[in-house]
């Protein structure tokens, strides 16, 4: 494999990472060897020009032609950060079908206020639906939907969500829906349930529902990634990173925003494993107003084993498990009444380069802290020798006991495991933390998240219908499972790293013969990354 | 006792760990809950020490399977028509609900009847877990008759069982259940309260309630496993308890059908592929094996945990690469009985072997 690759140009092989985050936009080259190079810069309000501002500096500092780029991925946050921040949301349209079941539990049950006032309550429950076996619950009610989208016309929606009972057995009630609304609006921006999530009516349905009032957002964000590049004339081809580390094309990216959520821990979890050369520790990315912590598991994010809750709302994706601390280097910190110092959840975000006292701002931060007390160099030191030594002493206190407490939470034993230090706000952590049996801060630390997109994988995937009386169970996995490792090694995956990391089987009841849905996802290196370090 | 809005997502956690896997999602029965509280509804909860003699007392549920339930929930006016329907053939009017099962969903069913129309609920049931059939619940094991058995559904359709045989009228409810779409509504087991003194497994829905506060107490400060331990052994029916296994689930055989889904989890240690323990589940835990020797045994609680948050996890939501914890609980005297062996021990699953508890 490498030494086929020796015969093509060096240039060929460059890729770009970039990471667009609430406060930074990171990008990094990356060849062979491992990282060329990498820049930081603010990140923009149209995500565009930060991205072409990275780029362009990474081109003309390692004198690169745009033509010598083979890939570009982008990783980023800002479908999470609008739906935790509320903002940048549309209101939605929402069909569920399933009358006369499901009525006790309406859509947006269980969803926190403020995000429900964020999307509206423009709910139609309409007859239709299927039955565990295949049956319909009631014939679909395409009077009813169609005076749904009347209603959603007359009030100026575009994103809609439809959800339906069973759909994920047949889609087709779903789409009849889609027809009937997309000829009133015939530039309606449609979620269907059966697209976006799996079995569980209502956390498929919450999922369909975010990624219809992201999907404003995601057309502007993703086209302006799209045109960033383009700007820098560069005609590689792009791709976003999801959920799962992998990457998909941009086509995928805009119609599917809510499959990047949870990009930004795995990207940088990723990252950390690449740039540490360990496969099992426990991560910390500490960035400007958050700290994440999470547990790399044979080079790979430990997945969360319950529901995970987005923004406050239940949906039933596969996500890292992360626990996130209201704690960073612009996090404020606090003198009250009482003698206790706290240290935030409030930060001063990106605007910790001129709020920070030792950027000559006004604000105490956790940075002027780590400054203060000779943990970090960054800044102008001479501009917290005036805080109290007891004040830095106490703030520093609370800041180790946050970490440990988190690095305690995450593990999964007593015994003590390496711990990697990523993300910009990383200097405020102490060199040394309490169950840890050493703490690492590996080169490129700041950029780790960037550097998780360029190495994201490829992956594979098969959902099919199998006979289990036929093929019998191992038989039916072991061809499904085939087919899937052959769509990741079509999509660019060493077949030698190949891993599968999701089964999911669902018997279809109601057709005889151990009929079963059978849903296989495989993972793998890329070969044309022919670099060591993980594992 | 009082069960208010704010503690709802205790007692389902609470109730969903007595699930033993079954059961139900108790997440739909909190939301339901929930929603009948919000729009004005009032429970009143009312001791089994307090029950007049001559009360008239009918069990209330929602029977069929669980993993329907997280796809298709009630309409919701499904419950009230079934008790409406159940007084018309008792010709009289019922005093009060009782849950057949505290496990699961169907703690959360009878609540809900309560909230939306006032009739009082006894913090009582019939199993002090979920089991998966009709007649496996103490009114039934004790001599008390499940008929009528009134089922109902979404569409307002009306059926009722009579027979002498509680397990025959299971039977046939069961082609009623495949027909209404896996699950249905039903009121049954009418019954005097003297009678539900002697045979109903008291104070359960107080203990889901502790249950839940107790992990999350430990969540909030200290181990969830060690304060859910402790608060069991404080009470009258789950004495004994211990974590019996510590790792992920590496495989998993699921089928549905017959109105149930069950299957086979194997379990690897932590660092281990190799699966070392099986959880042999029908809707609930069943039996837990490691080297060809049971560990434990129905009608004791086999319960399957996040090994972080000791959340409760469901034969549905099960999946593969989770963490978990397994817990093996005493199970209340009444299922421990002679009588009650027979009704709820492993013979009444098909599993040829005696019942032994498991902290023996």
């Amino acid at each position: 494999m490498a030494g086929r690759q020796k015969d093509k140009p060096a240039s060929e092989r460059l890729r770009i990472g970039v990471d667009v985050g609430g406060t930074n936009t990171d990008a990094v080259v990356m060849g062979d060897a491992g990282v060329v190079s990498w820049f930081k810069t603010p990140t923009t309000d149209d995500v565009g020009s930060g991205i072409v501002t990275a780029i362009e500096h990474l081109l003309s500092e390692n004198a690169l032609s745009h033509t010598a780029i083979g890939s570009v991925m982008i990783g980023t946050t800002q479908f999470t950060n609008a739906l935790v921040e509320r903002k940048k949301l549309v209101e939605v349209g929402i069909i569920r079908i399933g009358l006369p079941a499901t009525a006790s539990i309406p859509p947006l049950s269980d969803w926190p206020r403020d995000l429900v006032r964020s999307v509206g309550q423009h709910i139609h429950l309409v007859g239709g639906g299927y039955e565990f076996d295949g049956r319909k619950i009631a014939e679909l009610d395409e009077d009813a939907i169609l005076k749904a989208a009347q209603d959603f016309k007359g009030k100026g929606l575009r994103a809609i969500a439809i959800s339906c009972v069973f759909s994920p057995m047949s889609a087709a009630m779903e789409e009849r829906a889609a027809e009937i609304v997309r000829r009133e609006i015939p530039d309606a921006r449609i979620t269907l349930s059966s697209e976006v999530g799996r079995m569980g009516l209502l956390e498929r349905e919450n999922a369909a529902i975010l990624n219809a009032s992201l999907s404003r957002l995601s057309g502007r964000v993703i086209k302006s990634c799209s045109a960033a590049l383009r700007r820098l004339k560069i005609k590689a081809p792009l791709y976003i990173s999801q959920n799962d580390g992998t990457l998909m094309g941009v086509e995928r990216a805009e119609r599917f925003p809510v499959m990047t959520f949870a990009s930004g821990p795995t990207n940088s979890m990723r990252g950390a494993a690449f740039l540490s050369g360990l496969d099992q520790a426990i991560v910390i990315d500490i960035g400007g107003t958050t700290m994440d912590v999470g547990v790399l598991a044979r080079g790979f994010p430990r997945e969360s084993s319950v529901s995970v809750d987005i923004g406050g709302v239940r949906t039933n994706f596969r996500m890292p498990d992360i626990l996130s601390v209201g704690l960073g280097g612009g996090s404020l910190v606090r003198s009250c009444p009482d003698g206790a110092i706290t240290v935030g959840p409030d930060s001063v975000g990106f605007r910790l380069t001129e709020r920070a006292r030792v950027f000559g701002g006004d604000d105490l931060t956790a940075t002027d802290i780590a400054v203060a007390a000779g943990i970090a160099r960054i800044g102008d030191p001479a501009a917290v020798t005036n805080i109290s030594p007891e004040l830095v002493s106490e703030a520093v206190k609370v800041i180790q006991r946050a970490i440990t407490d988190a690095v305690d939470r995450m593990k999964t034993s007593a015994a003590e495991v390496p711990v990697i230090l990523v993300g910009g706000g990383s200097i405020l952590a102490p060199k040394d933390i309490r169950g840890a049996s050493r703490v690492l801060m590996p080169e490129h630390y700041s950029v780790a998240n960037a550097i998780g997109a360029a190495i994201a994988q490829a992956s594979g995937e098969v959902d099919k219908v199998y006979s289990y009386d036929l093929l019998g169970r191992d038989g039916s996995i072991a061809q499904a499972t085939q087919e899937a490792r052959a769509a990741a090694v079509a999509a660019g995956a060493d077949a030698d790293s190949l891993k599968v990391i999701d089964i999911t089987e669902l018997p279809l009841a109601y057709i005889p013969g151990g009929t079963v849905r059978l849903r296989i996802k495989v993972v793998g290196d890329r070969r044309d990354l022919s670099t060591t370090g993980v594992g | 006792m009082k069960l208010r809005l704010h503690d709802l997502i205790d007692f389902a956690r609470g109730a969903a760990f007595l699930g033993t896997g079954g059961g139900g999602d108790p997440y739909i029965g909190r939301l339901m809950l929930g929603r009948a509280l919000q729009k004005g509804g009032k429970l009143n909860i009312i001791d089994l020490a307090d029950l007049a003699d001559d009360a008239l007392v009918v069990a209330v549920a929602m029977a069929g399977a669980p993993a329907v339930l997280i796809e298709k929930f009630p309409h919701g006016s499904e419950a009230e028509h079934c008790l409406r329907a159940m007084e018309g053939e008792l010709g009289r009017p019922i005093d009060a609900i009782i849950p057949a099962e505290i496990g699961g969903f169907n703690s959360a069913i009878p609540l809900v009847l309560g909230a939306n129309t006032g009739i009082p609920v006894v913090n009582a049931d019939g199993m002090g877990r979920a089991f998966p059939e009709l007649q496996m619940v103490t009114y039934s094991a004790y001599g008390g008759t499940v008929s009528p058995l009134v089922l109902t559904n979404e569409h307002g359709d009306v059926v009722t069982i009579r027979s002498k045989d509680n397990h025959k009228a299971e039977l046939l409810a069961r082609c009623l259940f495949m027909q209404m779409g896996g699950s249905a509504q039903i009121c049954c087991y009418p019954m005097e309260g003297r009678f539900l003194k002697k045979y109903a497994i008291a104070g359960t829905l107080d203990i889901a309630l502790g249950i839940g506060r107790a992990i999350a107490r430990g969540r909030s400060g200290g181990d969830p496993f060690e304060e859910l331990l402790s608060f069991l052994a404080s009470t009258e029916h789950y004495r004994h308890s211990k974590v019996l296994f510590d790792g992920k689930v590496v495989d998993l055989v699921r089928k549905t059908g017959g109105g149930f889904t069950s299957g086979v989890a194997s379990l690897s240690e932590l660092d281990s592929s190799d699966a070392s323990f099986e959880i042999v589940f029908q809707n609930e835990n069943l039996a837990a094996r490691s080297g060809g020797r049971t560990l434990a045994i129905v009608p004791d609680l086999i319960c399957i945990l996040d090994r972080e948050t000791a959340e409760p996890i469901t034969t549905e939501t099960l999946a593969y690469g989770q963490r978990v914890k397994v817990l093996a609980v005493s199970a209340p005297d009444l299922l421990l009985t002679d009588i009650g062996l027979r009704s709820f021990g492993p013979q009444a699953f098909g599993i040829d072997e005696p019942y032994r508890p498991f902290e023996e």
